[in-house]
């Protein structure tokens, strides 16, 4: 305990836990919208090609968040300009990925430490964030939580009805390119904190749990944001105690452990089994006959 | 004054052919059904109005004006979604963004956007369920939010896309009623575009008909006759009136679609049609 007080004195545990708090709140924020428009394999895309983006912004120009950043925003860019389906929208993620993921481990293969680079990548190097890097990553949060705020009811609106928002004109394609990009900006920073492998932890999990509590769109929001503050304080606290363990095994165990917790006791699952059956015409039936 | 004017309005695709020369006026309070067999053009009609397709010739005004996006002077009320069960909107999420969902920001709620949405709930009657997540509400507790939705901005015109589609008989009968009154107490304007008319003929003053180019409109029983839609069609069609309900027969497979028939139910629950409006 005393060493981890000690160690909170030390800039590199600062830099971390700002870091990690910053790729909280974006994660929190964004999270609910991406589990309501079912994007969460469009987030695993995004963050595995930040990896791919990350190997090649280390191999040019000693800068893996540049690259990460220039990784996650070309995905964006595709998957926004595809559009489409669903289902079409995953097959085209899953074919990008698998490449993506290819082409970042040859990449890393003529870089000197190898497995060091790889790892930091793929898991997260929050102890190691620079002065430089923590400015970007602060400089993208404040442009996630600008963004998110601007755009927050009419893209709530356009996820969960599109039609009618499309019937009341709300600039729906320009939307769901926003949202792409807020995406990948928030992916990137994610990844510094948990790594490129481990971005669902903070970017899903949080906000599915949220939704077992409320069907209250902005309790959920609030509640995403807390769960992944939690998670990546805590777990970045959790490994500066433990001092071997790395942060993102500690932000993940937690953030699991919010969702199992919510997913048994969460308000929503009781009134659910309650009522067994989850369609009740009757009620209305009887009202209108 | 009427509140929808068309005038020589017509819409093409290419070569195909929508519909031409449309003139239309509907006054307030006006029930208008829209009728045709898919692929007739109803819903691209309803797109105009909504100010979302632009005619391929003559004019239309809702209240004196070109149609916009986003005004307040129609509502929009779709057919049934299949929400998730799990999804994190309430009705009265869902009421709100009638009122302002195309508005940038975030949807804190003040005192008086809460009234309104509170006054539109309670005049569907929907107080009961407005706080339930809105995928684990019936067909007809859904579309009754719909309505209060597409109320709250007090339109003048509105604008129905086959609400009734895979709602039960009696769900059918309850919004059907829903929709109806408030014409009536509000003097708003209904376009109903629907491929069943049965549900709602008590209500209907007026049916436009569209199909393979042509149209038609006058009230129901003039319009909805053998002669006029096999002209209409162009190939021979009964028109049977059974027990008050009309029932549609063509000798062509591919003429008339309604009651029922191309009906394409994407939702399962709320499916038990009940009564003849099921029959093929």
């Amino acid at each position: 305990m005393t060493a981890t007080l000690l160690y909170l004195s030390q800039p590199f545990a600062q830099h971390a836990l700002i870091a990690g708090a910053l790729v909280a709140v974006t994660c929190g924020l964004i999270g609910p919208f991406v589990v309501t428009r079912g994007m969460a394999f469009a987030v695993h895309g995004t963050s595995e090609l930040a990896f791919t983006g990350a190997a090649a912004g280390l191999i040019i120009a000693d800068n893996p968040i540049g690259g990460s950043l220039a990784g996650a925003l070309i995905v964006a860019i595709v998957i926004g300009a595809l559009g489409g389906r669903e289902r079409e929208r995953d097959s085209t993620i899953g074919v990008i990925l698998a490449f993506g993921l290819g082409l970042g481990v040859f990449l890393l293969s003529y870089y000197h430490g190898f497995a060091t680079a790889a790892t930091n990548i793929l898991f997260g190097n929050i102890f190691g964030v620079s002065n430089d890097q923590l400015l970007a990553l602060v400089a993208i949060g404040a442009g996630v939580v600008v963004v998110m705020a601007v755009v927050y009811r009419p893209l709530l609106f356009v996820s969960v009805d599109p039609d009618v928002a499309t019937a009341r004109g709300v600039p729906v394609r320009l939307l769901d390119f926003v949202f792409l990009i807020v995406l990948a900006l928030t992916v990137t920073a994610a990844a510094q904190v948990v790594g490129t492998l481990l971005v669902l932890s903070l970017a899903i999990t949080p906000a599915a749990a949220a939704q077992r509590w409320s069907p209250n769109p902005l309790a959920v929001s609030g509640l995403s944001i807390g769960f992944a503050l939690v998670a990546s304080v805590g777990g970045i606290l959790a490994s500066l105690a433990s001092t071997t363990v790395k942060p993102s095994v500690f932000v993940t165990s937690i953030s699991f452990g919010i969702y199992v917790v919510s997913r048994l006791v969460g308000p929503r699952v009781a009134r659910h089994r309650r009522r067994g059956v989850p369609d009740m015409p009757v009620a209305d039936m009887v009202a209108s006959a | 004054m009427a509140v929808v004017r068309l005038r020589d309005a017509a819409m093409r695709f290419g070569a195909r052919v929508l519909f031409e020369h449309l003139d239309l006026d509907i006054e307030p309070g006006e029930f208008v059904a829209v009728l045709g067999p898919n692929g007739a053009g109803k819903t691209t009609l309803l797109r105009v109005l909504l100010g979302l397709t632009a005619l391929s010739e003559g004019t239309v005004e809702i209240n004196g004006r070109a149609p916009r996006r986003g005004s307040h002077d129609v509502g929009y009320v779709p057919q049934q979604s299949s929400f998730d069960p799990d999804l994190p909107i309430r009705g009265r999420d869902l009421v709100r963004f009638g009122l302002d969902g195309h508005r940038r920001g975030v949807p804190f709620s003040s005192a008086s956007s809460r009234a309104r949405v509170a006054r539109a709930i309670r005049s569907v009657g929907a107080e009961r369920y407005a706080d339930a997540p809105i995928g684990r509400l019936s067909g007809g507790e859904q579309q009754r939010l719909r309505i209060a939705q597409a109320l709250i901005g007090d339109p003048q015109v509105l604008l129905c896309d086959e609400p009734l589609l895979s709602l039960d008989l009696a769900q059918q009968q309850g919004v059907s009623e829903l929709i109806d009154a408030r014409r009536r107490a509000a003097d708003t304007a209904v376009v109903f575009v629907t491929h069943e008319i049965n549900p709602i003929l008590s209500y209907v003053d007026r049916v436009l008909y569209l199909a393979r180019g042509r149209w038609a409109a006058g009230a129901p029983t003039e319009v909805l006759t053998s002669e006029g839609l096999s002209e209409l069609y162009g190939t021979d069609v009964d028109v049977l009136n059974v027990r008050g309900r009309i029932i549609v027969v063509g000798s062509d497979e591919s003429a008339p679609t309604e009651p029922g028939g191309h009906a394409h139910h994407h939702h399962d629950h709320g499916h038990d049609q009940g009564g003849p409006g099921g029959s093929h």
